[in-house]
């Protein structure tokens, strides 16, 4: 895994402070220092960076934390609160106007994915919101991006409305508000070419698109691996068309995505909906608390459980919940699990949800792929019902034999044995919270 | 020597060529210079001692042309250890240091060609291009084939991505546009069917180049990344050497997730250089200075707009010329 979390870089001063039972001035600098440096990798922006430090370094100096048994954490939940303060509720509305059709325009730097946004957005229009949307083709620049929204329309059973490349994206625009009217399509979704925030006529261009339709919503569309150049782009496209909304892309990578604080902290403009995949059915509502989490590095819990909720059988799920609070959880339950997590999808992503998953011993070096996954198997097929029931009864020759059945080495046995443990340990804990933190369907045995 | 003198020589000596790509360079990343050098004469300017202050802002100006946070770091420290050494008071002296800091650190132990493209003099050279989503991959595999082609070279492009809507009309147009075969099957086959039939293709044909476009894919897809090693298997079985060169395609917008990108792309396909694209926005590519420092794998072609023209061979000298030219000539008595 690429970088640390806040969490993990704060181990170390919080090691020190417990030996000290005390907590100094000098102590909040370093933990803020800390702070610093864990927005700066995930790409937060330096300047916001800045203030958003001293905002820390403010309450953290107050009794708040210096006064705490625990100033470690409290420095996290201080972070986790301001950030999420910072990134602002959850938003994704979209406009209706008084009189149809509603007109959303998509702008946004070259392969930012604004094309295939808007395929997913008149998705989510007529799945949702029971409407019916037109798709307009105003990049008349790229090669076949045309083409491309109206495959996307051909998948979708959409019209797409084009004059082809030799047309003036203002025209384009303009008939087909026009030829929406006529249809009485209710939405109409502008795809607008790429371009640099820089460029002063293709960026008038769109003023002019703007100008003539006055659309209800303007998104700016913005890749979530952007780095420091996001408040940039982010600031130059809302001075010059007003953006009503943001649409974070590609978030199914592993970015940190810092560029989300950075883009809502110079346009204060709400950030919408986040794509997670390729399909144009992965467009979904933004939440800012577990970006807040993720740029923090403290794993997308709330996602996971989500996904978990979708792909794991609910009797199962329950039993094995049980299981998981009398930690009476085995092996065999495990090799469940296993099968039940591969449906999940990649195996990376979830692993990467997981909160701690960076700091857990046993968890940090294993490469999470197909091929560990079944040498794990193995070892834990070559185990006795015994032994899978209770592994505390394992000794030398135990494990010899299952190594040598497994086609493993030793080493390997025993590094599963203690990721056993650790998880299990982990799982105890979890099921020591209150239930109300937990949500509504703590489901996922990871937990 | 110093840096810059070597620089000045390199850029003063009559071969025109040389002058011609700088200034192509100064041109496309004018925005890049004014921002970059511009800082740190500000920050020269600003500051008579070197102090605290002084490395602070520093760090600041790198962070923010995305070098990265550990590689600034490294960097800093370094420069604090080299003042410290060289017994340096004036912020003037330390520009000096600085930029010979980033040159070492972006050259290492290594010579000075690597940026040169690996092809097979003799027979065929296969490119493959990857990279995540939009970064500018078939857009760079046009523009490369129409290089080539000047060069008097013959090419032929795959149609690698069967998968993103418009993909394989895109690079159709592409071939229209440079006047190059495109081999390509129907959306939604194999990948490393295309790509097998654009070696036979390519071989028919006698082309000197295979120019190989792949579907755009974060690196977190484990099944993605391995139909991708596949491909690279495939092209490996047809020709032993070959993909003579693997190309990862960066977007100079993207922050600290290149890092993660060129480590996971490599470990797939075994990444040969870098094309760095979309320089001429206002985003500054820093990171592929931590690439270099912590993978050793170098930019072999910048991406400096949309024209079939816009791709410029990578030069770290230039490159380095074009971010201090300004301290450069002030330099110049
Ligand atoms: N300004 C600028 N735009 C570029 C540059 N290179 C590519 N683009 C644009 O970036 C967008 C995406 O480029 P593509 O070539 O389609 O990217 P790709 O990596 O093939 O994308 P996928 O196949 O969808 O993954 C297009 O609008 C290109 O015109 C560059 O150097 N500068
Ligand atoms: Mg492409």
């Amino acid at each position: 895994m690429a970088f640390e979390g806040l969490a993990d870089r704060l181990q170390g001063t919080i090691q020190r402070i417990k030996g000290k039972g005390k907590v100094t001035e000098q102590d909040v600098k370093e933990m803020t220092r800390e702070v610093r440096l864990a927005l700066l990798e995930a790409d937060v922006n330096f300047k916001v960076v800045k203030d958003f430090v001293k905002r820390i370094r403010e309450r953290a100096i107050g009794q708040e934390v210096m006064e705490s048994l625990t100033p470690g954490q409290q420095v996290i939940k201080v972070v986790r609160d301001e950030l999420t303060e910072l990134m602002g509720g959850e938003q994704s509305k979209i406009a209706v106007a008084d009189r149809p059709p509603t007109v959303i325009m998509m702008v946004g730097l070259q392969g930012a994915g604004k094309t295939t946004t808007t395929g997913k957005l008149a998705n989510l229009l007529r799945k949702k919101y029971n409407r019916n949307p037109m798709l307009v083709a105003a990049d008349v620049y790229r090669p076949a991006a045309i083409n491309q929204l109206e495959t996307l329309g051909k998948q979708l059973n959409m019209p797409v409305f084009s004059l082809g490349t030799e047309a003036n994206p203002v025209d384009i625009a303009n008939q087909a508000i026009e030829k929406a009217k006529e249809d009485h399509q209710d939405y109409v979704i502008i795809d607008t070419a790429g371009r640099l925030h820089v460029d002063n006529d293709l960026m008038d261009e769109l003023q002019q698109i703007k100008a003539n339709v006055q659309p209800d919503e303007i998104f700016l569309v913005v890749d979530a691996m952007t780095g420091q150049d996001a408040v940039n782009v982010a600031e130059s496209f809302n001075e010059q068309l007003e953006v009503s909304g943001v649409v974070l892309t590609k978030l199914d990578g592993d970015t940190r995505g810092g560029a989300a604080l950075s883009i809502k902290a110079v346009t204060d403009k709400p950030i919408k909906f986040a794509g997670m995949g390729e399909k144009l059915d992965e467009l979904e509502a933004f939440h800012p608390e577990r970006m807040a989490s993720r740029i923090l590095g403290m794993g997308d819990v709330l996602s996971l459980i989500e996904k978990a909720q979708d792909t794991v059988d609910e009797n199962k799920a329950k039993e094995l919940e049980e299981k998981m609070r009398s930690a009476t959880f085995t092996f065999d339950d495990f090799l469940e699990q296993m099968g039940q997590v591969r449906n999940m999808g990649p195996l990376e992503d979830i692993i990467g949800m997981l909160p701690g998953a960076n700091k857990m011993k046993g968890l940090k070096n294993v490469q999470f792929d197909e091929k560990q996954l079944s040498h794990v198997e193995a070892i834990i097929q070559s185990m006795t019902k015994q032994e899978r029931q209770d592994p505390s009864i394992m000794n030398a020759s135990r494990k010899k034999r299952i190594a040598k059945g497994s086609g493993r080495n030793v080493s390997e046995v025993n590094r599963l044995l203690k990721q056993f443990e650790e998880m299990k340990k982990m799982m105890k804990q979890m099921s020591n919270m209150p239930k109300g933190k937990k949500g509504k369907g703590m489901k996922f045995p990871f937990m | 020597m110093s840096f810059f003198k070597k620089l000045k020589e390199k850029f003063s000596g009559d071969e025109t060529k040389q002058e011609t790509q700088s200034d192509k360079y100064k041109e496309g990343l004018s925005k890049t210079r004014s921002s970059f050098s511009g800082k740190i004469n500000d920050l020269v300017a600003r500051y008579r001692k070197v102090d605290e202050d002084f490395f602070e802002d520093l760090e600041e100006i790198l962070i923010s042309a995305d070098v990265g946070v550990a590689t600034v770091m490294d960097l800093i420290d370094e420069l604090k250890m080299e003042v410290k050494r060289r017994n340096i008071k004036d912020s003037k002296e330390v520009k000096e240091v600085i930029s010979e800091k980033l040159v070492d650190i972006y050259y290492g132990e290594e010579a000075e060609d690597v940026e040169q493209l690996n092809l097979n003099q003799n027979g065929l050279s296969v490119i493959l291009f990857v990279g995540v989503n939009g970064v500018g991959k078939t857009t760079t595999i046009g523009k490369m084939a129409h290089q080539l082609k000047e060069e008097g070279k013959k090419v032929v492009m795959a149609a690698g991505d069967t998968f993103r809507a418009g993909a394989i009309e895109q690079l159709d147009v592409w071939g229209e546009r440079v006047g190059v075969e495109v081999i390509k099957h129907n959306a939604g086959s194999d990948p490393a069917a295309v790509i097998f039939d654009g070696i036979q293709a390519a071989r028919s044909r006698g082309a000197d180049v295979l120019l190989c476009d792949t579907a755009g894919r974060l690196q977190n897809k484990v099944n993605l990344m391995n139909e991708l090693s596949k491909v690279k298997k495939v092209i490996s079985r047809e020709i032993p050497e070959a993909p003579h060169e693997v190309l990862l395609v960066l977007d100079a917008t993207t922050g600290q997730n290149a890092m993660s990108q060129a480590k996971t792309f490599s470990e797939a396909t075994d990444v040969s250089g870098i094309v760095l694209t979309k320089l001429d926005g206002t985003a500054k590519g820093g990171i592929v200075l931590a690439i270099r420092n912590e993978m050793s794998i170098p930019v072999k072609y910048v991406g400096l707009g949309e024209k079939v023209t816009d791709l410029q061979a990578f030069d770290a000298h230039a490159f380095v010329y074009g971010l201090f030219a300004d301290m450069m000539e002030e330099d110049t008595p």
